[in-house]
């Protein structure tokens, strides 16, 4: 059973006790734990069950690679599963539950015996869709679902708030080990701009569990005594609790700041992502070790052999009283002299390689430990903890020679470099026999723009597993005692039968075992990708940082061939999960994306109006007043539009101004109709296409001056439309002297609609409005009631209008006074709902209902707006080519349905027959329906095979539930058609 | 022109920097070949000179900023906006030139106290430890596109559009909110 030991814990300060509670017990730890070790600490080894089957699991690790304990974790708007317990810092007052298990931890229907998960064999998902859809539906997909997931999802919002920053540096050390340590004091000794980044919240890495000398000093002094050093530089930024989550091409970095995990509600942002530019990254990420693939390596108590010592040096945690350490190297020796040194019983050491004999055996066999050579773990025993080890011959099929009681196994098959950081942006790996492992081709790094590397490897993620081997790349003195060579064992004992490797985990999370790896071979999977996606190995949330290698070179033996030709997987960012929060950072909320606000929009918000998005702007719908709906609101103001007043905010309308010598040219190039010829202080509406023919924007044009436009736009076209002008005047006709600038927010516009919108503007004063001084289709300059305006005399309503542009800050100004003075004309604001019912009873169309990218400017009858006089303009050839130029394309007519009722948007009206796909022809469809409150009937308008021509037919409509509505083809303008009243 | 109200008519809030809407101010944008003597001649007559590749001039209560090889924009007083337009129009009469008054189009924000660096680093892509005085860097803050220079001793300033006024002051307030140095 693991416990807390009397003293040591480097990290702990055993005279700050906190309290936690697990699974509704509370529990007590030290400042300084991780949530791992003071439950650890509490004697707890069951700590969760397995994904797959539900199998009993305790810690396997002491860091990012823990495959099994990911627990609930807080509360209410603090709860988030699937937290790695051994790397969240334990504070008073956490709250964690296990996961995946039902009723409860210790008792779990879940567990599934031993016959019954050869049941679930490789690529089981897969081959449940091969039974029948039936059985998918029916049987299996229940079943998926119900296993799916790890914790609970959160139910409530997010409490914390997180936020991204920004920097910059020439040299990024990724991870605060020893070797990062030396390469951030080396960088920073050349007067480099440094960000030293590590995990975790403390520095040094496993060098100070592990020991040996750098410098004259023990590693802990050499740390802090570097630390101080780099702390004293103006060029140094040292972070902790930061991890490089990714580097991506040009150096780009992700870092991943967990700034308050462990201060909950302290006022912080919980997380802070880091998006670094750096010049050169030092991947310093230090290696991971593997476990053994031997029957019941999952059993709570069998860990990494690093990681018990982690757990007694740094924590005073030890995981068992009496340990059995398993290995193939010397390194796992370390373990066995530690647990000595902290009184724990060390049964013995089983050691694979026929031969052990280095310094670190030596000392461990000196201190009376049985080391059992070329042997292996058969078996362990126990369930929900280890009981005892069965012991065989490690070249044989598992033939037990002995039973050793304990109830902790320290296990180590080596070690794996890090090599993830240095794979995101494309650097290689290379196989190292000698060292069995994969570690970065230094011939291969990621590069930058000029071909240059942007990442190096240092330290153990270099494949410098020794400290004096670190030592030594670095050019520090220093080291370790010597190691001797690891044998690579891969599966133990070697020949074992499929009893045993039903039970040996390679990836424990996922619950991939040796026999899932080698059916999936069998079955004709060679490529290792392939064999990750058919098993899930390493698909589960850690990644497979303890199961890749293993697992690819259990599949290499299965297909027989050596391991660099099987390959890795792909290593893919971040190397850890990340928290949604920090993805997100300020983009929640009130700010989740800009809002575009008008000046008057607080106005609107304060008359109760109910909005509609226009991009990213909000324009008012209608604005709704006591006990009206919002069809009895937008009647309510087009009536009194079109018999009194109308006030409405246009200010979105985009307004780009283009002037030069050559703009006429240019516009009658921008423009379909003539804009060249457009007499100074007059208004033309004008059309515009792509150079696919096809029409993209509409809007009034006015000339300013002899050199000056001004082009209205829609109001979401604004700032596409004036990157489409920059973008051919920029790329095509750069030698055309034409200036552009968008100025839509530099005024306010307001329409004035109405019969009496004339006399509220003369009350207003101090301009002459009438007929002759402003007729239709003109504009004019002057001061109306105070404020500076330009007034054009345009309408979209067929009203007499007037809109009048004012600079923005004075916007909420104008439009206040025009209400106000416009209560004796019984003056209303009207919204964008009206506006769009009154230009469809005018038969005028909009970009977006009438166009949807497939309308060219023919197919709305718009004929009389392209020039046949000019040589070119965009979208002219275009509009040439057959298809464009087809008598059968469906255009603009107007539909009257024969009872009056509105017809549904978007509703095509049907041919004869069926197509090749069975389903019926079509010959016409809906772009804009409504209902007209001055017609008092519904009004549409469709685009119709032949339409203009076939005025007074009727066509179907199929609608919802069977209905078909029938409607007349009929002129579009349904209001006004001689357009008398615009024009007054 | 006592009717004229900035976009968030000088909100200001205080966190571990305070964040401030400037308030009304005028803003010329100039398009024009910035070789030309007339355009030195004209920004001379203001006080001011053509800025070379993202630099920002300022000289009294007036600045001129580069925005692109043929863009500058001028800050000066709101009220004096119209006539500096004028002026340089005037100026710039016998060349090809778009002179254009954008005081209204634009809202414009501080960001002061010895951390406000920590504020804008959230926001936009900037190398704040390697901005100096008199450069102005066009970028953006979060999805906005915004302009940023260092405007006096801990102080910066930041140009958006009128309409992404709120946005910018949600974004500002957030990002100086207490507990949030980054440092």
């Amino acid at each position: 059973m693991s416990q807390r030991l009397k003293t040591g814990g480097r990290l702990i300060d055993r005279s700050k006790e906190l309290t936690f509670t697990f699974n509704h017990s509370r529990y007590k730890g030290y400042e300084g734990d991780t949530l791992a070790s003071a439950l650890l600490g509490a004697g707890k080894s069951l700590l969760g069950r397995s994904f797959k089957y539900h199998r009993a699991r305790g810690l396997v690790a002491s860091g990012v690679e823990e495959p099994n304990v990911l627990l609930n974790l807080g509360k209410g708007d603090r709860l988030e599963p699937d937290q790695r317990a051994t790397t969240t810092e334990l504070f008073n007052g956490a709250v964690a539950s296990s996961q995946n298990h039902w009723p409860t931890l210790a008792f779990d229907v879940g567990a599934i015996n031993d016959y019954a998960y050869r049941m679930l064999p490789a690529g089981f998902y897969y081959k449940t869709f091969m039974v029948s859809t039936w059985a998918w539906h029916k049987l299996f997909e229940p079943i998926v679902r119900q296993a799916a997931g790890l914790g609970a999802a959160p139910t409530k919002a997010d409490a914390d708030r997180y936020e991204q920053a920004y920097a910059y540096c020439d040299v990024l050390v990724a991870g605060g080990g020893v070797a990062g340590l030396m390469a951030a004091l080396k960088a920073a000794a050349e007067g480099k701009r440094v960000l030293v980044a590590e995990q975790t919240a403390h520095w040094g890495g496993r060098a100070p569990v592990d020991g040996g000398e750098i410098d004259g000093m023990d590693p802990e002094a050499w740390v802090k005594k570097t630390l101080e050093a780099l702390g004293k530089m103006d060029n140094v930024r040292l972070m902790t609790r930061t991890m490089v989550a990714g580097l991506h091409d040009h150096g780009y970095a992700i870092l991943y700041e967990r700034v308050a995990d462990h201060t909950p509600g302290d006022g912080r942002p919980r997380h802070r992502l880091w998006r670094v530019r750096a010049g050169l990254t030092k991947v310093a990420s230090g290696a991971i070790e593997r476990p053994l693939a031997f029957a019941g390596n999952d059993v709570p108590g069998v860990m990494l052999a690093s990681a018990v010592r982690d757990y007694i040096v740094n924590w005073a945690v030890s995981p068992g009283k009496e340990i059995v350490v398993v290995t193939n190297n010397d390194d796992a020796y370390r373990t066995a002299l530690c647990a000595l040194d902290a009184g724990q019983k060390v049964v013995a050491v089983i050691d694979a390689r026929e031969m052990a004999n280095g310094p670190l055996v030596q000392a461990v066999k000196e201190r009376g430990v049985k080391v059992l050579e070329g042997h292996a773990i058969s078996k362990v025993r126990g369930k929900s903890g280890v009981v005892a080890v069965e012991i065989c011959r490690q070249n044989g099929t598992g033939s037990v020679e002995d039973v050793l009681g304990c109830d902790c196994v320290a296990m180590s098959g080596g070690w794996s470099p890090v090599v993830h950081l240095y794979s995101h942006s494309g650097g290689k790996v290379m196989w190292d026999e000698a060292g069995a492992m994969f570690r970065p081709d230094p011939a291969r790094p990621p590069v930058g723009d000029k071909g240059q590397p942007i990442a190096e490897v240092v330290g153990s993620a270099n494949g410098a597993l020794t400290l004096t081997a670190l030592c030594a790349e670095a050019g520090i003195a220093g080291g370790a005692e010597e190691e001797h060579p690891i044998t690579p064992v891969w599966i133990m004992p070697a020949k074992a039968g499929n009893d045993l490797k039903f039970k040996s985990f390679l990836d424990f999370q996922n619950d991939v075992k040796v026999s899932d790896v080698q059916l999936a071979a069998r079955e004709g999977y060679a490529s290792v990708e392939h064999t990750k996606r058919y098993t899930t190995l390493g698909m589960a949330t850690d990644q497979g940082k303890l199961s890749n290698i293993n697992g690819l070179a259990v599949l290499s033996d299965a297909l027989g061939q050596a391991i660099p030709q099987t390959g890795t997987t792909t290593f893919r960012p971040p190397y850890t999960p990340i928290s949604f929060g920090a993805v997100t950072g300020e983009a929640r909320g009130e700010i989740f994306q800009p809002l575009r606000k008008t000046p008057m929009h607080g106005w609107h918000e304060a008359h109760g109006v109910h909005w509609e998005p226009v991009g990213l702007w909000r324009r008012p719908y209608t604005y709704p007043r006591a006990g009206e709906g919002h069809r009895d609101s937008v009647n309510r103001e087009i009536v009194n539009t079109r018999t009194n007043v109308g006030l409405l905010d246009a200010s979105t309308l985009g307004k780009i101004v283009v002037k030069g010598p050559d703009a006429g040219k240019f516009l009658d190039m921008m423009y379909t109709n003539m804009m060249s010829t457009l007499p100074v202080g007059k208004c033309r509406y004008g059309l515009m296409c792509s150079d696919n023919g096809f029409l993209i924007d509409d809007g009034v044009v006015v000339r300013l001056a002899e050199d000056t436009w001004l082009c209205h736009t829609t109001s979401g076209g604004a700032d596409h439309i004036h990157g489409h002008m920059e973008d051919w005047l920029q790329c095509e006709w750069w030698d055309w002297k034409v200036y552009t600038a968008n100025l839509t927010e530099q005024y306010a516009q307001i329409a004035v609609v109405g019969p009496k919108a004339r006399k509220l503007l003369e009350k207003l004063g101090g301009m002459d409005v009438s007929k002759e001084a402003l007729p239709f289709m003109t504009f004019k300059e002057g001061e109306l009631g105070g404020f500076p305006v330009r007034i054009y005399r345009i309408s979209f309503s067929g009203e007499l209008s007037y809109e009048i542009a004012v600079p923005a800050n004075m916007g909420l100004a104008l439009w206040e006074k025009l209400n106000e003075a416009g209560a004796e004309f019984s003056a209303m604001p009207y919204g964008t709902e009206a506006l769009h019912v009154m230009r469809a009873e005018k038969g005028f169309i909009m970009i977006g209902d009438e166009t949807d990218g497939t309308v060219i400017p023919q197919d709305l009858n718009l004929g009389w707006a392209i020039s046949k006089k000019k040589e070119d303009f965009l979208g002219k050839r275009a509009q040439l080519r057959t298809h464009m130029a087809d008598p059968d394309r469906w255009r603009l007519v107007g539909l009257e349905t024969l009872d009056g009722t509105v017809l549904p948007d978007g509703v095509y009206a049907v041919d004869q027959g069926v197509n090749e796909n069975n389903q019926r022809n079509v010959q016409g469809r809906v772009t804009s329906t409504y209902y007209s409150p001055m017609l008092k009937k519904g009004i549409a308008m469709g685009l119709v095979k032949h339409g203009p021509e076939r005025m007074g037919e009727v066509l179907d409509f199929p609608a919802d539930n069977g209905v078909v509505l029938q409607a007349r083809i009929v002129d579009p303008v349904f209001y006004d058609k001689a357009g008398e009243k615009a024009d007054v | 022109m006592s009717k004229a109200v900035s976009a968030l008519n000088g909100q200001s809030h205080t966190g571990f920097a305070t964040v401030t809407e400037a308030g009304l101010k005028g803003m010329v944008t100039l398009r024009a070949d910035l070789d030309s003597k007339a355009l030195a001649k004209g920004l001379k007559a203001l006080g001011l000179k053509v800025p070379a590749q993202r630099a920002i001039v300022t000289e009294g209560a007036r600045s001129v900023a580069w925005m692109s090889p043929d863009e500058l924009l001028v800050l000066c007083g709101y009220e004096e906006a119209a006539q500096v337009t004028a002026d340089l129009e005037q100026a710039l009469a016998k060349e090809h030139a778009l002179v254009t008054n954008v005081s209204d189009a634009r809202a414009m924000f501080t960001v002061s106290g010895a951390k406000g660096d920590e504020v804008l680093m959230k926001l936009c892509p900037i190398d704040f430890e390697t901005l100096e005085a008199g450069e102005m860097r066009r970028s953006r803050a979060a999805q906005v596109a915004a302009a940023v220079w260092r405007s006096g001793p801990e102080e910066l300033s930041v140009i958006c559009f009128r309409s992404v006024a709120g946005y910018m002051m949600g974004l500002l307030e957030v990002s100086s909110r207490k507990g949030g140095e980054i440092y």
